[in-house]
């Protein structure tokens, strides 16, 4: 009796456990939409989100947010541009070309990669690519191209690990059939196991998408942060995550709240790419 | 497309991948291991002598305490979610749900939640234990994720035949399920470990960035990560930054090595 008791007693813990991630998740959602949505409200969504003016210390002060979004979103894409070929087709060679010896060094590697602090990638870009720039392109050296370059890095790692267990994860008669047919190793690769991991790849792709617009502290180092809608690549820009970090130390009142709202698209933004994500492995799974 | 083309491609694709690993890694150690003299490891911090080691005791509480909070959580979800739960029960998906979402949310936002939540609304200040809590919601999805897939790696056969040997569900789980699933469990608690040691974001605006060591749990301290994160960003210690960043990278070497030598450890005893 005494057993069948604490049997039930520690499910019961193990439930409130599970519930714990559930809590956090509905906290999260209550303090930063609680603190963010009133403002948006007040202010006018499309005055923030179309707003091409950030000036929080002017009077009256200006919270539109349109530079950080066209920042956002364009280093995301440069750095999907250099991270996915790159990253895809490491993982092609992690998964189809790499001799057994050196994989047990390079698969180590790739998770070091990912485990290395954004803080130092951050510095190494401060004192590396920012100089390099600024030598090529004159100005600070701190532009969209030095952001580009680090989030493109930075990403290779979420884009590899995926990728190359999609690519694993292709049965291997699939690619035996292509070589019996005659087609080459590295053609019976591209043309045949590759399109037939395009989910995970893809999945990867939406992970590493999250990763450059979600990173803040190696952005804020070398991005210069102007508040502005850039012209060019070689100029600097701002964020959405370092709009919060440069400014939330000693906003307050409106400022403040316009800080949160941020967030609030920031937020808007992953729940749309975790969506799509959580969509693709779905469809997957019923496959 | 001819075979030489595709294959230049693929190891092209692999030497700029590892390359700039290298490079990253190999410009901070030889910029910053000269500059890592034992006045880096004082015990008090000036400015003068921006000592790195409070920071890193520091450090070690705060990954110290987050585990000590998130481990228990995130291993008891992972046995509702897998040994308890009905497949395609509502409230299991709702979890799920949950911890996709924990796992996506970037980490400023978790220290925007933190400062709103921890330090304002419950009134902890800028303190080691707001920083400490943001720090568990953010790896339990980790520590959740690692526990699931140990406890899916063990079969079902040990499982029935304790069951027929007498032995009750809690027995079965935590005698012989749990043993069997540890390297992996723990593999996914060092990983989580990691990424509290990388993290910035998430604890500047809940940890502060005093440089003390914090003497109670409501006293403020920069992790080594941030103390990195200060000391770049004011450009006066750039040979102090380097120093910092070749602790950062040995510690998460040290902590990634561990990682992978337990889960190889736990493919080879389901295998065997």
């Amino acid at each position: 009796m005494k057993i069948k008791k604490l049997d039930s007693f520690m499910q019961g813990v193990f439930l409130i456990s599970a519930l714990i991630s559930v809590m956090a998740i509905i906290l999260i959602g209550i303090f930063v939409f609680g603190g963010g949505i009133p403002f948006i409200a007040e202010y006018g969504l499309s005055n923030f989100l179309l707003g091409e003016k950030w000036t929080p210390s002017n009077t009256p002060a200006a919270f539109g947010i349109l530079p950080m979004i066209i920042g956002s979103v364009t280093v995301t894409l440069g750095a999907i541009v250099i991270g996915v070929p790159v990253g895809v087709l490491t993982a092609v060679f992690m998964a189809e070309f790499c001799p057994t010896k050196l994989y047990k060094v390079l698969k180590p590697a790739v998770n070091l990669m990912a485990a290395i602090p954004s803080i130092v990638y951050g510095f190494f870009a401060l004192q590396l690519i920012v100089p390099f720039m600024r030598r090529l392109f004159g100005g600070t050296g701190m532009n969209m191209l030095t952001v580009i370059l680090l989030l493109g890095i930075m990403i290779l790692p979420t884009i590899i690990g995926m990728s190359e267990s999609a690519i694993r994860a292709v049965p291997k008669s699939y690619y035996s059939g292509s070589l019996a047919l005659g087609a080459s190793h590295e053609r019976s690769i591209m043309k045949v196991s590759l399109p037939a991991a395009k989910s995970g790849v893809l999945s990867s792709v939406i992970l590493g998408i999250g990763r450059a617009i979600g990173e803040t502290m190696a952005v804020v180092l070398v991005a210069g942060n102007q508040p502005r809608i850039p012209d060019s690549l070689t100029q600097g820009v701002r964020t959405l995550t370092t709009n919060i970090v440069l400014e939330m130390s000693y906003a307050t009142g409106q400022h403040r709240e316009a800080l949160i709202a941020t967030a609030v698209v920031l937020f808007g933004f992953i729940l749309v790419i975790n969506g799509i994500f959580l969509l693709i492995k779905r469809k997957e799974a019923i496959r | 497309m001819s075979r030489n083309y595709i294959k230049g491609l693929v190891y092209f694709s692999a030497l700029i991948t590892f390359g700039s690993l290298f490079f990253i890694i190999s410009f901070i150690l030889i910029k910053g291991l000269p500059h890592l003299t034992p006045a880096l490891f004082s015990f008090h911090y000036t400015t003068t002598n921006v000592s790195l080691l409070p920071a890193l005791l520091t450090t070690f509480m705060v990954v110290g305490l987050t585990l000590i909070i998130a481990t228990p959580i995130g291993v008891f979800t992972g046995f509702y979610l897998i040994e308890y739960a009905e497949k395609n029960n509502k409230g299991v998906e709702l979890i799920r749900i949950a911890t996709d979402t924990l796992a996506a949310i970037p980490s400023i936002v978790y220290g925007l939640f933190g400062m709103l939540f921890f330090v304002t609304f419950l009134r902890f200040q800028y303190s080691l234990l707001a920083g400490v809590l943001t720090a568990v919601i953010m790896v339990l999805p980790l520590i959740i994720r690692a526990t699931e897939e140990s406890l899916l790696s063990v079969k079902d056969s040990l499982r029935q035949a304790s069951f027929s040997l007498g032995a009750g569900k809690l027995r079965t789980i935590f005698k012989i399920v749990l043993p069997v699933a540890m390297p992996g469990i723990l593999s996914g608690v060092i990983l989580a470990s990691g990424r509290v040691v990388g993290e910035t974001a998430a604890l500047m605006y809940t940890m502060g960035t005093s440089t003390n060591l914090p003497d109670s749990l409501f006293s403020s301290g920069r992790t080594l990560a941030l103390h990195m994160y200060v000391l770049s960003s004011e450009g006066q210690h750039v040979n102090e930054s380097y120093a910092t960043g070749v602790v950062l990278i040995l510690t998460v070497l040290i902590i990634n090595a561990l990682s992978t030598y337990l889960s190889s450890r736990l493919t080879k005893e389901t295998t065997k």
